[in-house]
């Protein structure tokens, strides 16, 4: 019998691509042979505007980029400036900076466990991680104003302390999340559909996660115990006690199971800050100037965001704009081998293996 | 039979990281790499400036001699003053925990430079990004093709002189 290869696209509209993404798919029959993956529908040039915008002002465009984590995109740039100012922040700002970035990494997380439960087809999970993210997005409203874009650190600091008892709500939450992520857990995680579309499928080996620059939980899946926030603690990281969960296989459930058991640790480090803020009173921000200025020269400083290790570049040419900010992005780079991943898997397949990448659009864009 | 085999192994690991763990942090690996290629430089930040010719030969020595296996970051820095492209590369080491960053020149008017896709599989998406948007050719590429901007596009929009309208 005769058959014909056939190109199929997948994208950029599409409710599983998270976002605008496209996959161009040669199919035969119903495996894929070639993938050809092409993003870039949502660049706005970032990079560039950030070259005619105060350092302060561009802040508000790092929350854009990866819109699900906006805290974090924030506290890698405003660290980045600070290296390169050599500003040193106060203490209270850092244990703000620690439950705001946590919280909004167990946001992150949550959605992205929802969304990928939805990719494989089970509504009723996306439903109910939205319950519990919805009350994260309540508690970050009422401190900054936002529920998603926050803008809410500054170089020097943060820029709002905590409101009267936002510290007992976000208590009460944490204490009640155990039992949430239980939830998850049984209807999630140990669904007996869920594990047969993702387990062994899309599975990376160590060296080659290595090489692909992977990073994040696509780069523990596959066992190898790499992150910053205990390789090279930046902040006061240092100061919580917390594991790091790996995978074993480097599969697309390991991949979902390792965000799915960071957002535990998450609790872990919040519920130890709020303790260990209360001893601590001061300012929230350091005595910067008005016009932020830094000296000649550069700077690049990484961090772990939500999604893997977030790097900012900025040279400075002395003036009150950047001269040059790159972002190193976690899901572009971590996108590099799609294209090498596809091809032996079913169309339905290709779904889980790019869920399990849990990408951004904003951010692989930039 | 396989009882023996894991020994081995194990045995071999170990003598392995003593002898790395004694010589080796980001300053010990920068004198050594000083006196096998003499043309770097290194400012006092330990970064190094490495010419174009002598890229590829320092890389693949960084990758197997020192374990800097992981590519985390590869950009690079439009500097039309000085008719020069700068691109930089960020290095990590998973097993040993160092990291170095790099930078090599290019000429602004040939903008060529070797890739190091073949050593790094993850300078694939990095380097079409860099040459989208800046316009550094990297031969030995496999796709140099655009990314994030459309294929007709015309011009580098991240250079320096690149027109830009809207007045702020």
């Amino acid at each position: 019998m005769r058959t014909q290869e056939y190109v199929l696209n997948f994208g950029p509209q599409h409710p599983a691509t998270h976002g605008v993404f496209q996959i161009i798919m040669t199919l035969d029959g119903e495996t894929v042979v070639k993938a050809v993956p092409i993003c870039g529908y949502l660049h706005r040039g970032i990079e560039k505007l950030a070259e005619s915008r105060t350092y302060t002002q561009v802040i508000p465009y790092t929350d854009r980029m990866d819109y699900m984590a906006a805290m974090l995109m924030n506290l890698g740039y405003v660290q980045t400036v600070e290296k390169l100012m050599g500003v040193e922040v106060p203490e209270r700002a850092e244990y703000i900076r620690i439950i705001t970035g946590e919280l909004n990494r167990l946001a992150s997380h949550l959605l992205a466990t929802g969304v990928y439960a939805l990719d494989i087809g089970g509504l009723t999970g996306f439903v109910l991680c939205f319950r519990e993210r919805e009350r994260v997005m309540d508690l970050f409203e009422e401190l900054c104003g936002s529920r998603m874009t926050f803008s809410y650190m500054r170089i020097g600091g943060v820029s709002e302390d905590f409101p009267e008892g936002w510290l007992d709500k976000l208590s009460n939450l944490m204490k009640m999340m155990p039992e949430y992520i239980e939830e998850y857990n049984g209807l999630i995680t140990g669904n007996e559909i869920f594990q047969a579309r993702t387990k062994f499928v899309g599975a990376v080996s160590a060296e080659e996660a290595i090489n692909y620059s992977f990073s994040g939980p696509p780069l523990r899946a596959t066992g190898i115990n790499f992150d910053l926030r205990k390789q090279r603690p930046y902040g006061i990281y240092d100061r919580f006690d917390f594991e790091v969960p790996l995978g074993e296989r480097g599969d697309s459930f390991d991949r979902f199971h390792c965000r799915f058991l960071e957002m535990a640790q998450s609790v872990k480090i919040i519920e130890q800050a709020i303790e260990q803020i209360k001893e601590i009173d001061g300012p929230i921000m350091a005595k910067v100037p008005k016009v932020i200025k830094p000296p000649k020269g550069e700077a690049y400083h990484e961090i772990e965001s939500a999604k893997g290790i977030l790097g900012y570049y900025v040279v400075s040419d002395g003036s009150n704009k950047p001269y040059r900010v790159h972002v190193r992005r976690p899901s572009f780079i971590n996108l590099g081998m799609l294209d090498k991943m596809c091809p032996g898997w079913k169309i339905a397949d290709i779904v889980a293996i790019l869920g399990s990448f849990d990408i951004v659009l904003g951010e692989v864009d930039c | 039979m396989s009882e023996h085999v894991v020994e081995a192994t194990e045995e071999m690991t170990g003598e392995v990281e003593q002898e790395t763990a004694t010589a080796l942090d980001l300053p010990g690996i920068i004198e050594q790499l000083k006196q096998k290629y003499p043309q770097i430089e290194v400012d006092e930040k330990l970064t190094v400036m490495v010419p174009g010719e002598a890229l590829i030969g320092l890389m693949q020595e960084l990758k197997d001699s020192y374990d800097l296996d992981h590519l985390s970051n590869l950009t690079a820095v439009d500097y039309p003053d000085e008719a020069k492209f700068e691109v930089v590369y960020y290095l990590n080491s998973i097993g040993h925990g160092y990291s170095i960053m790099l930078k090599t020149v290019v000429n602004r008017n040939k903008p060529v430079l070797d890739s190091v896709f073949p050593i790094w599989g993850g300078a694939n998406w990095q380097e079409r990004e860099v040459y989208d948007l800046l316009g550094i050719v990297f031969t030995g590429h496999p796709n140099l093709k655009r990314i994030l901007l459309h294929d007709g596009f015309d011009g580098h929009p991240l250079r320096r002189d690149y027109e830009w309208v809207g007045g702020r």
